[in-house]
This record gives structure tokens, C-alpha cells and sequence, in this order.
């Protein structure tokens, strides 16, 4: 999982280091692919992602060529759906029902049900192996504060995979950060990547 | 302005008289994005947007724009009072939890049942959906923007969509150059006309089957805008 919607609140330099690691056929559940040569685009480009979860891939025209050219497989979720799936994902849920896109192409193949006579779409939950996501601060235990806009997805993918990898602007003293605005408790993270 | 400009304006003039004091919105890319300049001054609303924030202010000037405060198109936005920052899985659970009052959204089709297509082409790769679906599908309002016809002049409001759907029969009002719509009970009224056309030219470019509400109104959708 990546966090970031478009490149704000991305992971630019975690993303940059997994690009010179030698992995490779990597199934990459983020919102996009970055842009063009930038953030998940980079990976993109040098032929990593076998697989795209996310929402919202038009972004990046390159997307579409990988796609056309038979390099990628993309599968597409409303994006209230892409982030409860993640949020089940972190909680113990392995599946949920939501109104959302019932009688369209996107709820083809999936479990309908009835509630109070409306009718709902059975979705799975995601999760990961691996978490790259993005905070403003974190504090020597881990604990994670946001910035503005730059939240986004963060939140959600620091719960939903086995081993979560943060990187921050800075690294505090743990008590210096103020325990009401601590938006990600440290249990959720494994390690901290700051310059 | 030019005359494209002109109508885009024109349909986000006559879209922001939809809202009521104290709505919390949510506006989609394109002409819905225009509709903040036209809230009338007795309105104030609090706008959303998907990315995570609530009291959504203007674009600053550019020496001002912070690359991590934008809105859903990606564009810099600034904090108004009282504004406040959340995750993508809350900024959902506000739209598809009821919490939203209206939002206004583009179109490519809009069907007479109140059928919305609105993010894919037929025969296109189908590669971003984005916010859309829960959008319209959890907001107490659906308000439509849009032009009437295509660039190309084919019609835009069918007996049924053609293109994938966004959601059914979740359209509430239909605002467009010519006319405004509303959908009750899966039936599609005309309650508002623009006075530059007859009914009968509103017929040959609408193929939607719709009743004309008894109490029509007939505006200059054209004044004041410019």
C-alpha cells in the first residue's frame, strides 16, 4: 500500500529507495499511480507494478498505455469503497456492504443484498505486506501527526499491512508531540524514515 | 468571455440558487467547481472536499499555494475558520453516512429516472471513477451542472443512459443553459425555462420524456451573469 492522493501526501522518498531495490512483480493498492516519471509513476515506468488498486488512474496517461500494452492488470474501486476496504482491512473485517455502485459496471459479479429494502454491494477488505506512508511528525515511539491535506489515505494504510514504513520531516522526543492530536498511534508502526 | 465560457457560467449561476444557508457541499470538477462564485450573499455554505477537509476557502494567489492544501481536482485551496482536516475513510463516511447536504456534479448522461453516467466511455479502458459514485450515492442532494448537449451537439438527456452508470436514479435536480428538472417519484418535470427558447425547441433537443410542472417558469437566464 502507498498512501498520497496524486502526489500530495505521497511517499516521494520511500519510493524512490523501493525503485533501486531489486523488487519487482509488486501488486501496488494506491489511490493512483502517481504522474508521469514522478511518485508511483517512476515504478511504473521501469516495469515493478504487475498489478494497480485504486480508484483514480487517469492521472497518468501511462497508466492507460501499460495497461493497453497488456503490462499491468488494474482493478478499479469507488474511492469510499477503496478506503473502507483499507480501514477493514486494518480492523479485523474481512468484508463489508455498501450502497455505493449498486446497478453500475463496478458491482458486476458481486454479492447483493437487501437491508430496510435497499439494496447494498458485498466488498472484501484489503491489506498488504508492506505500508510506504507519509506523516508530518513522529514522535521516538512512532506516534504520527499530518499535514493539512497530506493526511489522505495515510491513516487508513498504516493500519492494513504487516510491516509499515513511515516517512516524516521530523523525528521528535516522545511527550513533545501533544497526545490529543495524535492522529496514529504508534502501534501501528514499524519503522521510521526521516533525512 | 467567450460564449462557452458565458453558458458554463450561466449554468453555475442558476446551480448555486439550488443551495440553501448552512448546506455542507461538495463540488465536483468542472462547471461545479465555478458555482462558489456565484453563492448568493444571504447563502453561506461549508463546502467538503473528498481528499479530507472541511470549510474548503478560494485558491490563494500563487506565492501562497501550498502543494499539500488542495481539493479533489488538485488544485491549492486555502483553510477558512473553523476548517478541519481528516482522513479519506472519514471524508467518505461523511458523504455515504448522510452528512452531506447536496452535492453538485457534472455529467456526460443524465436518464428521465434520474440515472446518472458521469466518469466512462463505452468501449474505453475504464481507468478512474475516483469519488463519483459514493458522492451521489450518499449526498442528500444531487444537484447536476451541465451543459445540455455535447460539444458535438448530440443530446446529453436520455430515456435511459448509454454510458456506465454512476448510480441510479440518484439525480435530484438537473440545471443545464436551457432548463432546470427536477425527479419526483421517477418522473422527470421542467419547472424552469430559459425565455431565449420555445418548448418546442426544448423537446427537439431533449429525447428524455419529461411533464411540464403546472406552475412553469419562464427566466432571462442570461442576465447578470457577465
Amino acid at each position: 500500500m502507498v498512501g498520497g492522493f496524486g502526489l500530495s501526501g505521497a511517499p516521494l522518498r520511500l519510493i524512490d529507495a523501493l525503485e533501486k531495490a531489486e523488487v519487482r512483480d509488486l501488486t501496488v493498492i494506491s489511490n493512483n499511480i502517481g504522474s508521469p516519471g514522478k511518485g508511483l509513476g517512476k515504478l511504473l515506468n521501469s516495469g515493478r507494478i504487475k498489478k494497480a488498486i485504486g480508484t483514480y488512474f487517469t492521472t497518468n496517461p501511462d497508466v492507460g498505455k501499460a495497461y493497453h500494452a497488456g503490462k499491468i492488470e488494474v482493478e478499479l474501486l469507488p474511492q469510499g469503497t477503496f478506503c473502507e476496504a483499507i480501514r477493514a482491512g486494518g480492523s479485523g473485517i474481512p468484508a463489508f456492504y455498501t450502497p455505493t455502485a449498486v446497478g453500475t459496471v463496478l458491482a458486476k459479479g458481486k454479492e447483493i443484498r437487501y437491508f430496510d429494502g435497499r439494496p447494498y454491494v458485498l466488498e472484501r477488505a484489503l491489506r498488504g505486506d508492506v505500508s510506504l506512508i507519509r506523516a508530518h511528525k513522529a514522535d521516538e515511539l512512532g506516534n504520527l501527526v499530518y499535514y493539512k491535506t497530506a493526511r489522505n489515505f495515510n491513516p487508513l494504510m498504516a493500519m492494513a499491512s504487516d510491516w509499515v514504513i513511515a516517512e516524516v520531516d521530523e523525528i521528535v522526543p516522545a511527550g513533545s508531540l501533544d497526545p490529543e492530536a495524535i492522529v496514529t498511534p504508534h502501534v501501528f508502526v514499524d519503522i521510521l524514515v526521516t533525512e | 468571455m467567450n460564449r462557452k465560457e458565458h453558458i458554463r457560467r450561466c449554468i453555475a449561476k442558476r446551480a448555486a440558487q439550488e443551495l440553501k444557508d448552512g448546506d455542507v457541499v461538495n463540488l465536483g470538477i468542472g462547471i461545479p467547481t465555478l458555482v462558489s462564485d456565484y453563492v448568493p450573499p444571504n447563502v453561506s455554505i461549508h463546502l467538503h472536499t473528498e481528499n479530507g477537509m472541511l470549510e474548503v476557502g478560494p485558491s490563494p494567489p500563487p506565492e501562497q499555494a501550498d502543494p499539500q492544501l488542495i481539493n479533489a481536482s488538485r488544485q491549492p485551496v486555502s483553510e477558512l475558520p473553523g476548517a478541519s482536516y481528516f482522513d479519506s475513510g472519514l471524508s467518505f463516511a461523511i458523504m455515504r453516512g448522510g452528512h452531506l447536504d447536496a452535492t453538485i456534479i457534472g455529467a456526460l448522461q443524465v436518464s428521465q429516472k434520474g440515472d446518472l453516467a458521469s466518469w466512462a466511455i463505452p468501449g474505453k479502458p475504464i481507468l478512474g471513477v475516483g469519488g463519483a459514485m459514493d458522492l451521489v450515492v450518499g449526498a442528500k442532494r444531487v444537484i447536476v451542472a451541465t451543459t445540455h448537449q455535447t460539444k458535438d451537439g448530440q443530446p446529453k438527456i436520455l430515456p435511459e443512459c448509454t454510458y456506465p452508470l454512476t448510480a441510479r436514479e440518484e439525480v435530484d435536480v438537473l440545471v443545464t443553459e436551457h432548463a432546470v428538472f427536477r425527479f419526483e417519484k421517477g418522473k422527470m418535470i421542467l419547472v424552469e425555462i430559459g425565455d431565449h427558447l420555445s418548448l418546442e425547441d426544448l423537446k427537439l433537443i431533449t429525447p428524455a420524456e419529461y411533464e411540464i410542472h403546472s406552475q412553469l417558469a419562464v427566466v432571462d437566464r442570461w442576465e447578470g451573469v457577465c
